[in-house]
């Protein structure tokens, strides 16, 4: 890896000034993505902004949203009693996230803000129509998710939060892991809540994430696995690669979308 | 038995020191002013180089040297060395083209090495070859040996046509032509052998230095330390044995990758000794990727000719191996000699003829991997055996069975050159088919049938050739090397025992089974007796570990010397008790006077060598220490039944190993847990190769499976629990019985998987998956399938 100074500040404020006094400055959560990189040489950024004393890990529930600071790791919403409770689906999909490593140090915020085409959260945060807060804004699900690697984040912004809206009747998560490096494949996350019964899949896309709107109608009109058994995500735009081709991830969103459902019960 | 004597199931000793983290592997050695070197790579599969400008490098901070190829020839270094060689059909001797340390003028693969620095810091060095300029010109590349071998191909080597290595041949073509003519039926199969990646969990690791005097030490993660001191001192660098000094310490896995004399090796100790300083090269594991050796990638056709009753009665077979863009140190040897010889499996098929073209690609090397050319054979055979079983209509083990090679028949001379010494194959089947409950098979397959899930269940009676091998049958073969082994047993004046051996421990656990062999042998303590390898200072010589030839050809080393130990000590013995040499019983430790209680211990015996006052010392030097070399008689024939039984998931394609039997005649077994741990990991590697590995390339050479991101191990939830019996039949030429464990898992278990998925799909009217059998290719059969099966 590069040469890059470290910083480690605690509070928001500061951080958020580093970042935007320098294009080159990247925030750095469990670094489970962002170190690796960095040894590859992949990028080079002048300094580093740990973001681990900024009181951004926990969660919290009220009636109306489940709330998962930034930097909160996989591991904790895994076992976290609270979201077991609340919204099932999402604890399920932080349990086979990676492994135990890296479920005890890479982060909500991290995964999110980096919008790998194949993490697991962009579906259950699509699919649950969550909220991402940050040092400055909220910004819906359905706008935070631009495609590849590409978020709604402006440059030195900080992802503080992510709100769950409550109360959520179903919600499930099944992922057909690629054989090696285990990330999702296809991933698929499905839920009925306040913001309606949503379909979200991850893993296949060529833009990223995205909604499968004719298996969310099925569903609200009749939430079975039967119901969305005939409905096809067309290829076109899927992604192609040495694990699975297009018409094959088309297919395994079906199935997957399936179980899930049956999943959710 | 002795508690800790051959049989005993001792645990290892070594694993306490790996355990606890006080392994010594290359990369912890650290020697004082110690440079680091790293290596600028091609990122091209094959390019010209025009240019190389590494002036900015050189001058980059704490740049000591930067040297190119041509650095290296003006020095007057050589090539790699190719340690066998092929002649073709028509007795010429194969293509043997160029293979320098640091590329000269073109690269030829992702991962050929073009430069190297050496600075202060690997991330000095690291941060320097980033500086060096070069300037390519792309070149046509082609990775697949089809496309390769195809007219207008371009061309890995300027000065070899149609980049064939060799095109070489075995056995009796009339007569297999006259079977076929006369055969009742003939059935043919084209299949592929994956490439896969070794992956050792150590990354290799080479570290030099040379002292004022102009001795150079090399410690280099090597499963052979004096073959690497041979090539790279007498080809390669131009340094005399007793100038360099080569230490394979703690090395952790090799499964043949580490055999092979590599470019690190000689660039560092030739820079030591330029600079006078000590030079480390460790790789990174996205550097292990395209610069270990890499095994298989064969592509192949065989027909199998059977009479009315299913009687083999011919085999023929024609394989395109890739070699990748150069010679490895053995790869000549692996799709010939190790691979065609042993197409005669387990069965009396009295006619065989195999061709075999070897062909260079802008690839990774290909050599000698875990099994080498021996799983090639089994699992086209095993494969073969199977279609048989299915277009004839007969029982794939009742085909199988009729075909064996009887117990009876042995010694059984193979029509492709091989004489077998012993085996049982009746036996293991039976064994194998009683611990898989082969007979209860139908009623899971229907309660699997009720969950939705297709169950398969798969054999294979697999047979291999380790243990290698004669020395003068190796020679009349090409290979520029004897394949003996070496040990000097030395007996210290209290008794205890030192035993420097020639074989190299990587895995393996030698430390324990040695020291088994040595206790059991001379009667004295296991704790008594110590091993060492891996250092050609302290070992006189040795061939190395490969090919499970350390028990087989390394223990009868030991055996060798201790008996001349033995002879020794009877003779003092008998100096000391009065008697003459010939009355005198060695047993349990203790030498005594046939019929009588006079006796000596071979502690008292070894005192009296080192204190000779009442010694024969007229007639006997004194000391107790012998060395042997030991050239084995023959190749050993371990064998078996691997019993794999699957699900598939018809939705997705995904196929589970629920269940996976070996059973393996490996000669005798000197430690039962070690054998079984050998077996485990070879099944692993064998399923890891029959559903997940694959070195990927496209078309143009790039490696799209460069990293466990996209290459698939296998892990612990790939596996089931895996079963491991033994059934013995001794090897009949090596004074231990001993026939080899390391690889049987590897070589039998991937037709065993395949043909078990095989098996799962028989109602789609399947007849063969290729390697690595994917979800996705599964899904694609039963796909296709689906229409017909919904019509009927
Ligand atoms: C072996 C392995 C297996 C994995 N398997 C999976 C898997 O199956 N499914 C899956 O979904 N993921 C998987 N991951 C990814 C992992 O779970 C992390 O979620 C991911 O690496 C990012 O989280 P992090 O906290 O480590 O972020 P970092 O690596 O620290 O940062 C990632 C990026 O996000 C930025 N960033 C971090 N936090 C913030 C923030 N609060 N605001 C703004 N920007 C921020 C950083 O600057 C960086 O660009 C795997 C990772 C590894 C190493």
């Amino acid at each position: 890896m590069y040469n890059f100074a470290y910083h480690k500040p605690a509070s928001l404020a500061d951080a958020v000034k580093i970042l935007s006094a320098d294009p080159e400055a990247r925030p750095l959560a469990g670094g489970q993505t962002l170190i690796p990189v960095l040894k590859q040489r992949l990028n080079k950024p002048s300094q580093l902004v740990d973001l681990a004393a900024l009181g951004l890990a926990g969660i919290k529930v009220s009636p109306t949203a489940l709330t998962i600071g930034a930097m909160t790791p996989h591991a904790a919403v895994a076992r976290s009693a609270e979201v077991r409770k609340a919204i099932p689906g999402l604890a399920d999909l932080a349990s086979w996230i990676g492994d135990e490593q890296v479920r005890h140090r890479g982060t909500i915020g991290g995964s999110l803000a980096n919008n790998d085409p194949s993490a697991c959260y962009p579906a259950a945060v699509l699919a649950l129509g969550a909220t991402i807060k940050t040092d400055r804004r909220e910004i819906a699900a359905d706008d935070f998710f631009q495609g590849m690697f590409t978020t709604a984040l402006e440059p030195g912004e900080i992802i503080t939060e992510v709100a769950f809206p409550l109360p959520v009747e179903k919600s499930a998560y099944e992922k057909f892991r690629q054989p090696a490096s285990r990330y999702a494949m296809v991933g698929v996350f499905v839920a009925k809540g306040p913001k309606g019964v949503r379909v979200a899949v991850t893993g296949a896309g060529q833009n990223g994430v995205f909604r499968v709107p004719e298996m969310e109608d099925a569903l609200a009109k009749s939430w079975s696995p039967d119901s969305i058994a005939a409905i096809k995500v067309s290829p076109d735009g899927l992604v192609s690669d040495i694990h699975g081709s297009a018409a094959y991830r088309s297919h395994l969103i079906t199935v997957m979308a399936k179980r899930a459902v049956a999943k959710a019960g | 038995m002795a508690k800790e004597g051959i049989g005993a199931a001792v645990r290892r000793r070594e694993d306490s020191r790996f355990l606890t983290g006080q392994g010594h592997y290359v990369d912890d050695f650290n020697r004082p002013g110690q440079l680091y070197a790293y290596i600028r790579r091609s990122d091209r599969p094959h390019a010209r180089i025009r240019g190389i400008d590494v002036s900015a490098a050189r001058n980059a901070p704490g740049v000591v040297a930067v040297y190119t190829g041509e650095d290296l020839a003006a020095d007057g270094v050589g090539g790699l060395p190719c340690g066998w060689q092929i002649h073709n059909k028509d007795g010429s001797p194969m293509a043997e083209p160029p293979h320098p340390v640091l590329a000269l003028g073109k690269v030829r693969h992702i991962g050929d090495p073009i430069a190297v620095v050496i600075a202060e810091s690997k991330a000095q060095a690291k941060d320097a070859a980033e500086l060096i300029a070069i300037d390519f010109e792309d070149l046509p590349a082609v990775a697949d040996v089809r496309a390769a071998t195809a007219p207008g191909a371009p061309r890995v080597h300027d000065d070899v046509p149609g980049n064939v290595c060799y095109d070489w041949h075995i056995g009796d073509l009339a007569a297999v032509e006259a079977a076929f003519a006369r055969a009742k039926h003939v059935v043919r199969l084209d299949l592929v052998n994956n490439r896969l990646i070794p992956n050792a969990m150590e990354p290799r690791a080479a570290l030099a230095e040379c002292d004022v005097t102009g001795n150079y030490t090399l410690y280099t993660t090597s499963q052979n330390p004096h073959v690497i001191r041979l090539l790279m001192g007498a080809f390669v660098l131009h340094l005399p044995e007793h100038r360099l000094r080569v230490v394979a310490p703690d090395v952790g896995g090799g499964f043949g990758s580490k055999i092979y004399h590599y470019a690190e090796e000689a660039i560092v100790t030739w820079a030591a000794g330029k600079l006078r300083r000590p030079v480390k090269w460790t790789a990174e594991r996205s550097e292990s990727f395209i610069s270990d050796a890499q095994g298989r990638d064969h592509v192949s056709h065989a027909e199998l000719a059977l009479d009315e009753e299913g009687n083999f009665l011919a085999l023929r077979v024609s394989t395109l191996a890739n070699l990748g863009a150069y010679l490895s140190t053995f790869a000549p040897s692996v799709p010939t000699y190790l691979y065609a010889t042993l197409l005669a499996g387990v069965y009396k098929t009295p006619a065989i003829y195999a061709e075999v073209k070897a062909v260079f690609t802008n690839t990774v090397p290909v050599d000698a991997y875990r099994g080498a050319g021996r799983p090639e054979a089994a699992y086209l055979l095993e494969r073969l055996v199977d279609v048989a079983a299915m277009e004839t209509g007969i029982d794939r083990i009742a085909l199988r069975r009729k075909n064996f090679i009887p117990p009876e028949a042995f010694p059984y001379q193979t029509p492709v050159a091989l004489q077998y010494d012993s085996g049982n194959y009746e036996m293991t089947l039976r064994e194998a088919l009683k611990a898989a409950d082969y007979e209860g098979f139908e009623a899971r397959r229907a309660e699997a049938r009720r969950r939705g899930k297709l169950r398969g269940i798969g054999i294979s009676t697999y047979l291999e050739a380790c243990g290698i091998a004669p020395s003068k049958v190796v020679g009349q073969l090409g290979a520029r090397a004897g394949l003996y082994e070496v040990a000097t047993i030395r007996v210290h004046p209290t008794g205890s025992v030192t035993v420097y051996t020639g074989a190299h421990s990587h895995g393996q656990g030698h430390e324990t089974t040695f020291a088994q062999i040595v206790a059991d042998h001379l009667g004295v303590p296991y704790e008594q007796v110590e091993i060492v390898h891996g250092d050609t200072a302290q070992v006189p010589f040795g061939m190395g570990t490969y090919g499970s030839r350390s028990l087989a050809v390394g223990g009868s080393a030991m055996v060798k010397a201790m008996d001349k130990i033995i002879a020794k000590g009877k003779k003092i013995a008998a100096y000391l008790l009065e008697a003459s040499a010939e009355d005198i019983e060695f047993a349990d430790g203790v030498f005594r006077v046939a019929g009588t209680d006079k006796t000596k211990t071979l502690g008292e015996i070894a005192f009296a060598a080192y204190v000779p006052h009442n010694y024969p010392i007229e007639e006997l030097e004194p000391g107790l220490e012998e060395t042997a070399f030991y050239d084995p008689k023959n190749f050993t024939f371990p064998g078996g039944c691997h019993v794999c039984e699957v699900e598939i998931d018809p939705e997705t394609g995904v196929t589970r190993v629920v269940n996976f039997v070996a059973v393996d005649d490996v000669g005798r077994v000197i430690n039962p847990l070690i054998v079984e741990g050998q077996v485990q990991g070879g099944v692993a590697q064998g399923i890891g190769q029959a559903l997940l590995e694959h070195a990927v390339y496209d078309a143009n050479g790039q490696l799209l499976s460069g990293s466990f991101m996209d290459y698939t191990m296998p892990r612990a939830d790939n596996l089931p629990s895996i079963t491991v019996g033994t059934e013995s039949t001794m090897c009949t030429h090596n004074p231990l019985g001993a026939k080899g464990c390391g690889e049987v898992g590897a070589i039998g278990s991937p037709p065993a998987v395949i043909n078990a998925i095989v098996d799962a799909l028989k109602e789609f009217g399947v007849k063969h998956v290729d390697m690595p059998a994917t979800p996705e290719k599964i899904w694609s059969i039963i796909e296709a399938h689906r229409p017909r099966l919904a019509a009927e």
